[in-house]
């Protein structure tokens, strides 16, 4: 595996739309042919070699190609959207879209990251040292497809509206998670090891969320159904089972409903 | 205006019988001409085909349902890439349901310069227009409904004709409409309250009277009108298993009636996407085609015509007046349904819908529309049509034609379907060897439809005289055998000429053209009855005042176009 | 000798009544009286002739003081600013008409810019929620001539809509209602007693930010799920009473409003508030109509459609049309930083938007088309002042239903007032002639 190291130099004065950051688009490429490739601030086309320094050499491919960025990336975004395979490590914050539409791969956060991150993933892995913002792993606007493979974790808090129309994977939360989990979710399963606020798997069809903290507020529609001893990420506890959202419509296995599920640490 | 040559192209024209002979065509003033000396532009066509430009008889294009579909799906605007702003070329974007610029640019990149909105709810008429006017380059025209209008209903169950034909006068005037749809007949209307008419003779809740009335009086209205295009019908009952009973019950109502125009047009009946319509079986698990049957009747009844709605196999949008149909269909795939009811007139249903080869039900859809048009004996009475885009994207029109002429293109989808023996098995088409000819499909794309429409003598045809509208592809019909080298040609047209106007030289928009839109005015009979109807109507159940109901030619249309009859009896 | 105007479109909010009298002077130049209207229709007709009305482009001279200018000046102070621009934010577009709007987006897709309306406060997660789950709808006559069962949810008509009730909804008699309000359930849901609860056969007290969670129990219990003792605070028994009242109508209808849109949770609230609609529908007719605000905000979303596929938040600035509220809506951009220029056209952020983003269109250049002096034309470098649409000029609006209405011209401007469509279109004109490019 190689690596190229692309480092901020010049804080963009709007914000920085680096669609490239990928190892899919910068295999084979050398650091000076990446320094002329483009970058977007509004209407306006620049060059990566104005705000960033990079070295080093990327692989022949992208699956041999690892891409460390170091410094502040909050007004950049897109780093790592639409990614495949290949690693990216990035060791500051950064802006909106982080691993959006990423189907294989692994991104490396030594911070934290906007929204929309993880947008529809499908694949590879994604790991966040610090908060994630709202969107977290959630479908894009209108799409009934949201995540459907891969892992995120996120060592932190996250925003609202994770794992909108997931339907696979799974997102393990260390902090607090804020309002809607799990919305309109058909599978996947989403671990919280902190608090929740309101609304868990609401308009939920099918899918699990593990809580290890408290909620503010149940779904009406989630209904008690037993509880069970699991070992989840890693710790074992005794969980009280609920299914749900009853005012959603549910499939059927075998003339039986299936429930989306609420697991609450007892 | 510009002359121009179009030099040696094969040339196939099936109103003047021309099979593909290496000919000249001369365009001056905006129209064809017999000859021309010194053009001011020639086009070297040699090696490729020379057809008038496309005529659509049945998309969805323009108007409040189109845009619902645009705007509660943000996710089809990733389905294919969002083309960038141009030069003259505006952005365009969206797959299933393009906005108005990709509409226009992706019909003239398949050579199309005419093409009907299908479905126009009156008291929207005034949005599909200002829709319209924004389409660049293809000529339009928009069919308003009437088959669930309640002046409509009443007049045909007291059996007033004159009445019922002065009123659908004053509303293809108010409207700027151009001829008469009908939607499920009664089945909208008793879906305002959560009804349906399933069969011709189930009657219209609080109404007294049957879809087979409805039918049969518009059907005698149009001719009494005179109009241009005849009734233009989608029927009850459409996409259930056993259908094609109500089918073909509904086409026999126009036995006896008698076409009645100066338009040249032949058929009192052009029933619509006559796939969606030819469904036997009795549930999903025992549903088969009943093509054959469906198309046996239209082939021996030369005052039926029919469009196909061929299913493309692709994820789309669908969306029809048919309300309870929508309601329905959202049962079965649990996506997103939006519905509009329309006081007094209609209404409209929109469901996303993925359309998957491995899903059986979709392969005999599939099936079930090539074979039809297999089977069909005069392709001057059978269009091409995906019901835009309700069984797939108009832009899919080439890979039909691929299908339409090529076996082994047919065999190849076949063959990588989950459940191909099933599908074999529920219909004809993989027993069926013929390849239709370009003739044919020149037939079935341009002569036939614009025929049908009334608008034969100006369009569809490349005799001197008409509308200069021409597209050149790069096929050559002596030389080419791969079906693949048909579905690229015809979505890559080498030139465009509309009206006389170069659209696309060398396969690059260089104009937005100068579109027309069509309508309609018919002078009928003074009628105060109805005018009084008319105004006690809206003062108790509109909720517009009848004076801001009426589209203002100049505010919402660009180049009008008037076909004007006299009707006065 | 005056004359009475009929058929008047009143440019206030989205009922767009279109019954509106007008008496003009005999020289057609001044409004003497409105009628049928509501009192805040007949205060916008009135207030056009207001003596003091600015009637020419001005702008901000270095010492914060107004100077000034001509129409033609000023659109080329508007082309530069959106030229120079990286990513100018054009917002507005809900008090103007579609053509008007057309223009500005015919400039937007050359200069990159983002054409957001007010749907951005208002109800644009109406539009996500649609997005989401699809809408059943109808016109508003479907209500006036079938509806038996209305509700009112977070929204106050008495107030906000003033004639709603009479034309569309309560008092209105139709074919199938022909005994008005006595054919007609009426319940209101809302966290405050408000003048249309006071209407109501029903009103239910919800809690502040819960309507979620009550929306949720009324599908629960449509179901026949088992509830809680209270949900939102309201007992079960008054959950499962609601239902049955629902259930027993012929044809539903819920009217909602800015309480439910902006509250906890915003577009998911009408998200699960179409979800109730839809499953009503396997029991009887039921139909969700959201209350818009702005006479033509509904138009705006809809010539956005048509030309790019999305209806606000549209960002053109890559040359293509994006859509990503939370990252392409105005207050996002304005509060992050990330618009160097703005346009603002028929609507008024400086009263609406938040005080950090009102202080960003003070930092940037600013033009704001207006035929009156607002909060928002005082943050800004540039006020152009246009006849009033709906008064002074016609143009195409659309309802709260989607029903397209052509407004009417009543009166002429001042001598000299350009229309905003006449001043977007000089503007055009000038970032054509920047751009190089041929008209
Ligand atoms: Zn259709």
């Amino acid at each position: 595996m190689n690596t190229v190291t692309i480092t901020i130099k010049k804080q963009p004065d709007l914000f920085l739309e680096a669609d490239c950051f990928t190892p899919d688009a910068l295999a084979g490429k050398k650091a000076d042919e990446i320094a002329e490739l483009p970058v977007f601030i509004g209407k306006t086309v620049e060059k990566i070699g104005d705000y960033f320094t990079v070295s080093g050499e990327t692989g022949p491919t992208a699956d041999e190609t690892r891409l460390v960025f170091n410094g502040d990336f909050t007004k950049v975004k897109y780093i790592g959207a639409k990614m495949s395979t290949g690693e990216v490590v990035l060791n500051g914050d950064a802006d909106m879209y982080v691993g959006s539409w990423m189907s294989g791969g692994k991104i490396t956060v030594n911070g934290s990251v906007g929204h929309f991150a993880a947008t529809a993933m499908s694949g590879g892995e994604l790991n966040i040292t610090g908060n994630a913002g709202n969107y977290l792993g959630a479908a894009y606007r209108g799409d009934w497809r949201g995540m459907s493979k891969g892992k995120i974790t996120v060592a932190g808090n996250v925003g609202s509206d994770c794992a909108t129309f997931m339907t696979g994977g799974e997102i393990e939360i260390g902090g607090n998670v804020d309002v809607h989990v799990m919305t309109h979710a058909d599978g996947g399963k989403v671990i919280i090891h902190g608090n929740a606020k309101s609304r868990l798997g609401g308009q939920a069809t099918r899918g699990e969320i593990y809580l290890f903290g408290t909620v503010d507020v149940m779904m009406p529609g989630y209904v008690k159904a037993g509880e069970t001893e699991l070992t989840i990420g890693g710790t074992k506890a005794v969980f009280t089972i609920y299914d749900g959202d009853q005012g959603e419509r549910h499939p059927t296995r075998k003339g039986l409903p299936i429930y989306a599920k609420l697991y609450l640490k007892k | 205006m510009t002359s121009i040559l179009i030099k040696n192209g094969f040339v196939i024209d099936p109103v003047q019988g021309i099979r593909g002979d290496k000919m000249d065509i001369a365009i001056n003033d905006g129209k064809i001409v017999k000859n021309l000396s010194n053009p001011d532009k020639t086009i070297d066509a040699s090696g490729m085909v020379v057809m008038a430009g496309g005529v659509d008889i049945h998309s969805h294009v323009a108007g409040a349902k189109v845009n619902v579909g645009r705007t509660f799906r943000p996710e089809d605007k990733l389905q294919s890439t969002y083309a960038p702003y141009h030069g003259i070329r505006h952005m365009a974007g969206g797959t299933s349901v393009p906005t108005v610029f990709k509409t226009a640019y992706m019909y003239a990149d398949m050579g199309y310069t005419t093409v009907i909105e299908a479905a126009m709810p009156p008291l929207y008429a005034r949005h599909t227009h200002e829709e319209m006017r924004d389409t660049p380059i293809i000529d339009e025209a928009a069919l308003p409904m009437f088959g669930n209008n309640w002046f409509v209903l009443d007049y045909l169950k007291r059996g007033e004709m004159d009445n019922a034909a002065a009123y659908i006068a004053w509303l293809l005037r108010s409207t700027k409409g151009y001829g008469i749809k009908c939607v499920n007949p009664g089945g909208t209307e008793a879906w305002a309250w959560g009804l349906n008419c399933l069969s011709i003779d189930d009657p219209v809740p609080y109404f007294d009277i049957t879809p087979r009335q409805i039918v049969s009086g518009l059907m005698e209205v149009n001719e009494y009108l005179h109009l241009p295009h005849s009734l233009h019908l989608h029927s009850n009952n459409l996409g259930n298993p056993g259908n094609y009973t109500t089918t073909l019950d509904t086409l026999k109502l126009s036995e006896g009636i008698k076409p009645n125009n100066n338009f040249g047009r032949e058929q009192v009946l052009h029933h619509t996407h006559i796939q969606f319509h030819s469904y036997g079986g009795t549930t999903w698990a025992d549903f088969e085609s009943k093509g054959k049957e469906v198309m046996d009747y239209i082939n021996s009844h030369p005052a039926v015509t029919c469009d196909i709605g061929f299913v493309t196999l692709d994820e789309t949008t669908t969306m029809t007046g048919d309300g309870p149909f929508e309601y329905h269909l959202n049962k079965l795939n649990h996506l997103k349904w939006a519905n509009t009811d329309v006081e007094l007139e209609c209404g409209s249903g929109i469901v996303p819908y993925v359309y998957s080869k491995d899903v059986y039900v979709c392969g005999v859809q599939w099936s079930i529309g090539l074979e039809m048009a297999l089977l069909a004996k005069d392709h001057m009475r059978c269009y091409l049509t995906t019901d835009h885009p309700n069984a797939g994207p108009f832009w899919r029109y080439p890979r039909i034609m691929k299908w339409l002429m090529s076996e082994k293109a047919r065999n190849d989808v076949l063959a990588t379907m989950k459940n191909e023996d099933k599908v074999r098995d529920r219909s004809t088409l993989g027993s069926i060897d013929r390849e239709l000819t370009l003739y044919e499909i020149a037939q079935m794309t341009r002569a036939g439809p614009a025929k049908a429409l009334g608008l034969g003598s100006s369009v569809g045809g490349l005799v001197p005289g008409m509308q200069a509208d021409i597209a050149v592809y790069p096929y050559n019909p002596e030389t080419e055998s791969d079906p693949e080298k048909i579905e690229w040609a015809f979505s890559h047209a080498k030139y465009l000429i509309k009206s006389g106007e170069v659209i696309l030289n060398d396969g690059e928009v260089v104009s937005n053209g100068n579109k027309k839109t069509y309508w309609v005015d018919v002078k009928t009979t003074p009628n105060r009855q109805v005018e009084r109807d008319i105004d006690q109507t809206f003062v108790k159940y509109y909720t517009v005042n009848k004076n801001n109901y009426e589209v203002n030619e100049h505010e919402f249309m660009k180049n009008p176009c008037v076909v004007q009859i006299d009707a006065i009896q | 000798m005056s004359k009475r105007l009929t058929d008047i479109i009143c440019p206030f909010c989205g009922t767009l009544c279109d019954d509106i009298e007008v008496e003009v002077s005999d020289d057609g130049k001044q409004i003497l009286e409105v009628y049928n209207s509501c009192a805040i229709g007949s205060e916008k007709f009135l207030h056009a002739q207001s003596p003091d009305r600015i009637t020419r482009p001005r702008m901000k001279q270095e010492d914060g003081s107004w100077k000034e200018t001509t129409y033609e000046e000023a659109a080329k102070y508007t082309a530069k600013i959106l030229c120079d621009a990286k990513k100018p934010l054009m917002y507005g577009w809900s008090s103007t008409s579609c053509e008007a709007q057309s223009t500005g987006h015919m400039i937007a897709e050359q200069v990159g810019g983002v054409l957001d309306n007010t749907a951005t406060v208002c109800h644009g997660s109406t539009l996500i929620a649609m997005q989401d789950v699809g809408i059943p709808s109808c016109t508003l006559g479907e209500v006036k001539n079938r509806a038996d069962r209305i509700i009112f949810w977070g929204c106050n008509p008495a107030h906000a809509h003033p004639r709603h009730m009479s034309r569309y909804s309560i008092y209105s008699r139709g074919y199938f209602t022909g005994k008005g309000s006595k054919s007609r359930k009426i319940i209101v849901v809302d966290p405050r007693p408000t003048d249309s609860a006071s209407l109501a056969d029903e009103y239910i007290q919800v809690e502040q930010g819960r309507d979620y969670e009550l929306l949720s129990a009324l599908r629960a219990a449509l179901r026949g799920a088992q509830l809680p003792d209270k949900v939102s605070g309201v007992t079960k028994e008054k959950i499962y009473e609601i239902v049955d009242i629902l259930k027993g109508g012929r044809f539903v209808v819920i009217f909602f409003g800015m309480g439910v849109t902006h509250s906890l949770g915003k577009n998911h609230n009408i998200d699960m508030a179409i979800a109730l609609t839809a499953d009503l529908n396997n029991y009887t007719k039921a139909s969700i109509i959201a209350m818009r605000g702005h006479y033509n905000v509904t138009g705006s979303g809809q010539v956005l459609g048509w030309q790019f596929g999305f209806p606000f938040c549209v960002d053109l600035s890559r040359g293509f049309a994006r859509y990503n509220p939370g990252e392409t809506s105005s207050n996002d951009l304005l509060m992050r930083g990330e618009v160097d220029g703005c346009l603002v056209v028929g609507s008024d952020p400086g009263s609406h938007f938040p005080i950090a983003s009102v202080k960003k269109i003070h930092d940037i250049p600013t033009v704001c088309i207006d035929p009156h002096t607002t909060p928002t034309t005082a943050v800004s470098t540039c006020h152009v002042p246009v006849a009033i649409v709906g008064i002074e000029v016609g143009g195409s609006c659309y309802r709260m239903d989607n029903v397209p209405i052509e407004s009417r011209k009543v009166v002429d401007p001042p001598a000299g007032m350009l229309t905003d469509a006449e001043f977007l279109g000089l503007v055009l004109k000038e970032v054509n002639h920047i751009k190089g490019v041929a008209e």
